[in-house]
């Protein structure tokens, strides 16, 4: 039906959101930060940044450089650890009438499982994002990403301590990407999540020192959204769970790319940086591109990759 | 957590006035609805330049003059984030967002203001001389002449004692600006003397060495590298001890960019 509103709101994982653009994970902070910029409601789902169990204090600083249409990051989950955020943050998130997924991330399993036993039934919470993939600490994080294994275990652990909806975040470092996302579906996932960062280093060639105090981080923006289209349509076809596509997406064409590819959401994470408007504007870009193409709702565009 | 009570705009800013000052110097006047009113000295705006598409962040630049619907920025082309600046024309729109951060106190009464300068840090100090309710001594230092001459009408104009140092003699006295800065504030000992500063972490760390040693208050304005600039990334970050003297991390950008000196551990 030309002209008619297009659908925009979608069910991740029995989450419902207004539309399927989401924030990523520690591009938004707590979103109280972006509150003075931007309206909260508008967004799909907000991922704040990842909380462990305990507080962290991350890496030191340099933590984040420039590069050529991205950035490498080593922030090394700094965090005000779970009772931190549910005292300081979540009362604020709970009144911007947005869905609010929480990224967690531990150690080992025994803190995965602390961390979601800590959230199950909290007021406020609608997901939890299982991080198992950031580069840039020694422990946990990629160690459970790359190894389907690993990350089975990570997810049957936290299966079994709450009822929220489960959402692994992959890492591109996963030899086989199609094997890890459907160890998730297999372990209890009610959805997946990619791309995490790419382990990358930059060096001052003039100091011929390592631009990060953590020597490698993580690369993020457009510089890695070819990437993540690829990885997204072959974990896509790996599994029935829904995938929620990030990767570089700094305008509405990056995100309805990683859509055709499979994605039944988006997250906007770097280009937060770049403008705090950036996620607002794929929103209306989005609906703009359903109602030229006559389609009826996001779902019609969802893995629509034509050969 | 809260948001602010004073919040931050986010803007496409038309280039009113562009041009290039002696040395490397540009100033850069871009209309800003009533940042007369909102901006204090020592925040900053984080601009977006249109030339530079390929780059993922922004650039943090103090404020240099905020009066009615005019805000002024001060800059140095130093990389490749000020030289994409220098070529934004007259009519052209910037993307803006601030003021940001926490800048210096300006209430202050019954002090002698000492502000220091090193190179493009005396941006900030040129806007806190004419917001201050007293007046005091201005320190400028530089490379050369070319680093300290920019402000110093500014601040004579309004009414402060300059005095200068260039690290090649060619203006004021030779070397850091740190020397005339210590023998002063020697002769002064007795005086209520508090600091404000911007330049470099080596000459911030030596202001508040400085101040520590006599008993004085010194605020200091640092410059890092910024992501997000609204205090969500945390790559700005920098090592405090809080109320409680425990060491923890401080956002330049939201928790500063201006920090009492004894808060922070170098």
């Amino acid at each position: 039906m030309a002209g008619a509103t297009p659908r925009m709101a979608v069910e991740i994982a029995g989450i419902r959101m207004r539309n399927p653009v989401m924030v990523a994970s520690g591009t938004f902070g707590y979103g109280v930060e972006f509150a003075d910029v931007l309206d909260l409601g508008r967004l799909g789902a907000i991922v704040v940044k990842g909380i462990r169990i305990e507080p962290w204090a991350g890496n030191r600083a340099p933590r984040m450089v420039e590069t050529p249409c991205g950035l490498v990051n080593a922030i090394g989950l700094q965090n005000p650890g779970a009772e931190g955020f549910i005292r300081d943050y979540l009362p604020f998130l709970r009144t911007q009438g947005v869905p609010v997924i929480v990224n967690v991330w531990g150690r080992t399993i025994e803190e995965y499982k602390r961390v979601a036993t800590r959230f199950d039934g909290v007021e406020g919470v609608s997901g939890l994002e299982l991080n198992i993939s950031c580069p840039n600490i020694k422990e946990g994080g990629i160690a459970f990403g790359t190894d389907p294994k690993m990350a089975g275990r990570v997810i049957a652990a936290a299966r079994k301590v709450t009822k929220l909806p489960l959402i692994p975040k992959l890492s591109p470092n996963a030899p086989d990407i199609a094997r890890m996302a459907r160890a998730a579906e297999d372990s209890g996932a009610d959805a997946i999540s990619l791309i995490n960062t790419i382990p990358a280093m930059v060096i001052n060639v003039e100091t011929r020192r390592p631009e990060l105090a953590n020597v490698v981080g993580g690369l993020s923006g457009p510089a890695i959204h070819p990437v993540a289209v690829r990885l997204v349509w072959e974990a896509a076809r790996a599994v029935k769970i829904p995938v929620i596509g990030m990767g570089g997406i700094a305008e509405a064409r990056d995100a309805i790319e990683l859509m055709i590819a499979g994605a039944s959401a988006v997250a906007v994470g770097t280009a937060n940086f770049t403008n705090p408007h950036t996620a607002p504007r794929v929103i209306d870009g989005i609906k703009d591109y359903l109602l030229r193409h006559r389609m009826r709702g996001v779902k019609q565009l969802v893995g629509s990759l034509g050969r | 957590m809260q948001p602010r009570k004073q919040t931050p705009r986010l803007v496409r800013a038309r280039v009113r006035e562009h041009k290039a000052l002696r040395g490397d110097y540009r100033f850069l006047a871009l209309e800003f609805q009533a940042i007369g009113s909102l901006a204090q000295p020592g925040q900053f705006v984080h601009l977006r330049a249109p030339q530079l598409a390929a780059r993922v962040l922004r650039r943090p630049f103090s404020i240099y003059s905020a009066k009615g619907n005019r805000l002024g920025i001060l800059y140095k082309t130093v990389g490749q984030g000020t030289r994409a600046l220098a070529e934004v024309a007259v009519g052209e729109r910037v993307d803006v967002m601030g003021p940001l951060g926490r800048g210096f106190p300006t209430d202050r009464t019954g002090i002698v203001p000492v502000l220091v300068a090193g190179g493009y840090g005396v941006a900030p100090l040129s806007f806190l001389a004419g917001r201050l309710r007293v007046r005091g001594v201005v320190f400028v230092g530089g490379a050369s002449a070319r680093d300290v001459v920019l402000c110093v009408e500014d601040f004579r104009k309004l009414g402060w004692e300059v005095r200068t140092a260039t690290e090649d003699g060619s203006r004021g006295i030779k070397g850091l600006i740190t020397a005339p800065l210590d023998a002063w504030a020697r002769k002064n000992r007795s005086q209520p003397l508090e600091f404000f500063a911007c330049g470099p972490d080596g000459l911030l760390e030596a202001v508040g060495r400085l101040a520590a040693k006599g008993r004085w208050k010194a605020w200091l304005s640092l410059d890092k590298h910024m992501g997000c600039g609204l205090g969500a990334c945390l790559a700005c970050v920098q090592k405090v001890r809080d109320a409680s003297g425990k060491e923890t991390w401080a956002r330049v950008c939201r928790d500063g960019p201006v920090f009492e000196a004894a808060e922070i551990v170098w």
